[in-house]
C-alpha cells in the first residue's frame, strides 16, 4: 500500500469563481494542505475613482453576480453615510424585503444546485433531472420565485436597477407583491416542506467535523440582523463583542501569510467565519420560530463547529427569510406605499457599511469630494474572510481522514465538499494576494 | 424527435462576475427543461463537476480577457469547440471591467505595496475576441434571458440571429417610458445598442450602454446632450461613456 497522495483539484467545481486545492501525503504524513485562490483581478476599488455617487453601486454591483442585491445594498449604505443620507423607514423596510428575497434565492441556489449533488452521490444536478424530476422541477421553481421576488422589489435580481443612493428610483407595485404573497403560501412553503424532507433524509450525508472558531456576523436587537446592525463575534466560549462598523479594519485585520495565495483576516483567534452558520451561531434568538423548529429538525444548534453544516444553516435561514419574507409583504400590503423620492446629498467625505450577504458580512468603505465625486473605495468580501477558516479546516480534516484510512478519493471529494460548504463566491475576492510558494509540480494553467 | 442529437453545449467563465450564468437558474423549470430538450450541458464548471473530452457545438464564453495566462485555456476552448459565443458585456466587450483600461496606476491604487505580485498579472480588459475568433455576442450587462433563448433557438436552427441596431431610445417610446432628459436626469439611450427592451430607464435610473453601442455611434453627440441637456461638467460628460463602453470609444487605446 503507498503511504503517498498527491491531491490537486484544480478549479474546485460548483462553487461560484475560481479555487483549486493541493493535497500532499508522504509516508502517510501530510506535508502540505494548500487553498488557493487563481481569480483573475479586476481591481474594483480603483475604477469608482471619479465616478459619480449615482453611479457608485451599479459599479460594484458588478463584483458578484450571485450576491449583486447584497454589494448594491452595501454600496449604497455606505454612500449614504458618506454623504449624510437619511433613508427613509419605507426605504429601510423595502431594503429589507430585498435582502431576504437574496438570502433566499442564493441559499436555494446553493442548496439544491450544488451541495445536494454530493449529498445524493451524483456530479452535478443534470443527471438528478432523470432520477429525480420531481425534485428538480421543486428546485427550479424555488429559484424562479427567488427570482421573481427580487426583481418585483430591486427591478432585477442580478444588479438590480432600482436601488439607489437615498432610496428607489422606482418603487415597487403592490400587485406584483400580492401575487408574491399568494405564491409563497400556496406553492413555496409547501415545496420547501418536500424539500426539508429530502435533507433531513440526506443529514447523515453532511460529514462529522468539529473546530472551535470565532463567528462574525451583522446583529441586531430588532431582527436577524442581514440589512443592518452593529458587527457582532462569538467566540467559542460564547463570548459576544460587539464592534463599529467604521472600524473594520480593525478586526478584519487583513493580512499576508507567505504559504498563501490569499489574504487572510483574523479578529481574536488564527481565523474567523463568516456566512449562514456564522449568523446562526450570534443570532439564533431571533430566528424565526419556523425556522428554529427546521433547526431542531436538522439537529443543528448553537454553538455549532461543524463547517459542513453550513448548508444546514442555509436550509434554517431559508426558511426564515420566506417566512420574514411573508410578514413585510403582508406589511406593505396593508399599509401600502407613500410616493417618496430619493434622498439627496447633505454633506461629503467617508462613510462604511456591513451587509450580510448570502456568504457573510459584506463591508464596503467610500470617500467623495465636494462634487460628490468618488474618491476611492475599498470592499472586503465575505469569502476573502473565510480563506483563513478554509485553510485551517483543512489543515484539520485531512490528517483526521487519513487517520481514519481514508482513501485518495474519499479525502479529496470531502476537502471538495468542505470548501463548497463555505460557498465561496471567489469572483468577489477582489483582495487575495497571490505569494510563490514552493509547489512540487506546477498546477498546469490550462485544464 | 429523439433519433435527433442534441447539441453539445458547454459554459466557461473568464474576468467576471458570472452573474450570467447565474441567469439561466432564473429562466423557470418550463424554460430551463425545454432547452435541455434541445441541448445537453457537457461542462459548466460553476454547476457541475463532469467536463467532456468530446467536441462541442455550442461554447458560451463568459468574462473579459484580462490577462495573458488566459490565452491558452481561450484558444482550447477554441479549438474543441465548433461555435463560440461571447456570453454577456463583459466577453462581449469588456464590459465594466474596462472601467480601469484608460488608468495606468490601477495595481498600486488597490494593492499598493503588493502591486508587482506575479499573480496580480493583468492588462487591460478586453473582449474574448482579442485572443480567439467569436462567431456571436450575447449583449448585456447582466445578458437578457429571453434574448439568450432567442439566439440558443436559431444557432440550434442553423440560422443567424438578428440582433438590434437602433438606439435605445426606440425601446423606451414603444413602452412609453418618459425620457430621463425630461425628467432632468442624465441617459446614454441616444447611442446603446438596444434590445433589452429599456427595463433601466422605465426603473427610473439612466440607461448606461451596457449592451454596447449602435454601430458608428455620435461620441459627439453624446458628451454635447450630456453637457447641454443634463448640465454635466465637459470631464463628466466626457467620462460618462466608460462606464461599459470603454473599450467601444474612439479614444480606446
Amino acid at each position: 500500500m503507498s503511504n503517498d497522495m498527491h491531491i490537486r483539484v484544480h478549479h474546485v467545481t460548483r462553487v461560484e469563481g475560481h479555487g483549486n486545492i493541493e493535497v500532499n501525503v508522504k509516508s502517510g504524513k501530510v506535508e502540505k494542505v494548500q487553498w488557493s485562490v487563481p481569480e483573475a483581478p479586476r481591481f474594483f476599488e480603483a475604477m469608482v475613482r471619479d465616478r459619480h455617487y449615482t453611479e457608485v453601486a451599479r459599479i460594484t454591483s458588478r463584483i458578484c453576480g450571485i450576491c449583486a442585491i447584497g454589494h448594491t445594498l452595501a454600496s449604497v449604505k455606505a454612500t449614504e453615510d458618506a454623504l449624510g443620507m437619511e433613508i427613509t423607514p419605507q426605504t429601510r423596510k423595502l431594503r429589507s424585503l430585498l435582502k431576504h428575497a437574496e438570502n433566499y434565492d442564493s441559499h436555494v441556489l446553493h442548496v439544491l444546485f450544488l451541495v445536494a449533488p454530493d449529498l445524493v452521490g451524483a456530479p452535478s444536478v443534470f443527471p438528478l433531472v432523470n432520477s429525480h424530476p420531481e425534485i428538480v422541477k421543486k428546485a427550479l421553481r424555488l429559484k424562479r420565485f427567488g427570482h421573481e421576488w427580487g426583481a418585483a422589489i430591486g427591478g432585477r435580481t442580478t444588479h438590480p436597477n432600482r436601488v439607489v443612493p437615498g432610496g428607489f428610483s422606482e418603487l415597487p407595485q403592490l400587485r406584483p407583491i400580492r401575487d408574491l404573497r399568494e405564491k409563497l403560501i400556496k406553492e413555496v412553503v409547501p415545496d420547501l416542506k418536500d424539500i426539508l424532507d429530502l435533507v433531513l433524509s440526506l443529514a447523515e450525508k453532511f460529514p462529522s467535523f468539529n473546530r472551535p472558531t470565532e463567528f462574525m456576523a451583522v446583529s441586531s436587537a430588532e431582527e436577524y440582523g442581514l440589512y443592518d446592525g452593529a458587527v457582532q463575534t462569538i467566540l467559542p466560549d460564547g463570548t459576544k463583542e460587539q464592534y463599529r462598523t467604521a472600524d473594520y479594519k480593525k478586526y478584519t485585520n487583513e493580512y499576508v501569510v507567505p504559504a498563501s495565495t490569499a489574504k487572510y483576516t483574523k479578529n481574536k483567534m488564527g481565523s474567523y467565519m463568516a456566512g449562514a452558520l456564522a449568523r446562526f451561531n450570534n443570532n439564533f434568538e431571533m430566528l424565526r420560530p419556523e425556522a428554529r423548529a427546521v433547526a431542531g429538525q436538522l439537529g443543528l444548534k448553537p454553538l455549532c463547529f461543524n463547517t459542513f453544516l453550513n448548508s444546514a444553516a442555509q436550509v434554517v435561514e431559508i426558511v426564515h427569510s420566506a417566512h420574514e419574507g411573508l410578514r413585510l409583504m403582508e406589511e406593505l400590503i396593508a399599509g401600502g406605499f407613500r410616493d417618496e423620492a430619493p434622498v439627496k446629498p447633505t454633506r461629503h467625505g467617508a462613510g462604511t457599511s456591513a451587509v450580510e450577504v448570502p456568504r457573510g458580512i459584506l463591508f464596503h468603505c467610500y470617500s467623495y469630494d465636494k462634487n460628490y465625486m468618488c474618491k476611492g473605495g475599498d470592499c472586503i468580501i465575505p469569502t476573502n474572510q473565510n480563506h483563513a477558516n478554509i485553510q485551517l479546516d483543512l489543515e484539520k480534516l485531512v490528517p483526521e481522514l487519513l487517520a481514519a484510512g481514508k482513501n485518495e478519493q474519499e479525502i479529496t471529494l470531502a476537502c471538495e465538499m468542505l470548501v463548497r460548504a463555505y460557498d465561496p463566491c471567489i469572483s468577489c475576492s477582489t483582495h487575495y494576494l497571490d505569494v510563490k510558494f514552493k509547489r512540487i509540480k506546477r498546477i498546469p494553467d490550462t485544464f | 424527435m429523439s433519433a435527433v442529437k442534441k447539441a453539445r453545449v458547454a459554459f466557461f467563465d473568464f474576468t467576471c462576475c458570472e452573474g450570467c450564468q447565474i441567469e439561466l437558474t432564473n429562466l423557470g423549470q418550463d424554460v430551463f427543461l425545454g432547452l435541455l430538450e434541445h441541448i445537453e450541458i457537457v461542462e459548466f464548471r460553476e454547476a457541475m463537476s463532469e467536463q467532456t473530452k468530446e467536441r462541442i457545438d455550442i461554447a458560451f464564453v463568459e468574462g473579459s480577457f484580462s490577462r495573458e495566462a488566459d490565452r491558452a485555456r481561450l484558444e482550447e476552448i477554441r479549438a474543441r469547440s465548433n461555435l463560440v459565443i461571447a456570453y454577456g458585456a463583459c466577453a462581449a466587450t469588456g464590459g465594466i471591467n474596462a472601467l480601469k483600461n484608460h488608468t495606468t496606476d490601477y495595481k498600486k491604487f488597490v494593492y499598493s505595496k503588493d502591486a508587482n505580485m506575479p499573480h496580480l498579472d493583468s492588462h487591460n480588459a478586453l473582449p474574448v475576441s482579442a485572443a480567439i475568433k467569436v462567431d456571436f455576442a450575447v449583449n448585456g450587462c447582466p445578458m437578457d434571458r429571453n434574448e439568450f433563448v432567442y439566439i440558443v433557438s436559431h444557432l440550434l436552427h442553423g440560422k443567424t440571429p438578428v440582433i438590434p441596431n437602433h438606439p435605445v431610445c426606440v425601446e423606451c417610446k414603444k413602452r412609453e417610458t418618459v425620457c430621463r432628459y425630461h425628467l432632468g436626469d442624465h441617459c446614454m439611450g441616444v447611442i446603446a445598442r438596444a434590445g433589452c427592451n429599456a427595463p433601466c430607464p422605465a426603473d427610473g435610473i439612466p440607461c448606461e450602454a451596457c449592451r454596447g453601442f449602435i454601430d458608428q455611434p455620435n461620441e459627439a453627440a453624446l458628451v454635447k446632450v450630456l453637457v447641454e441637456k443634463a448640465g454635466f461638467s465637459n470631464d463628466r460628460a466626457k467620462n460618462k461613456s466608460r462606464m461599459f463602453t470603454a473599450n467601444l470609444r474612439s479614444d480606446v487605446k
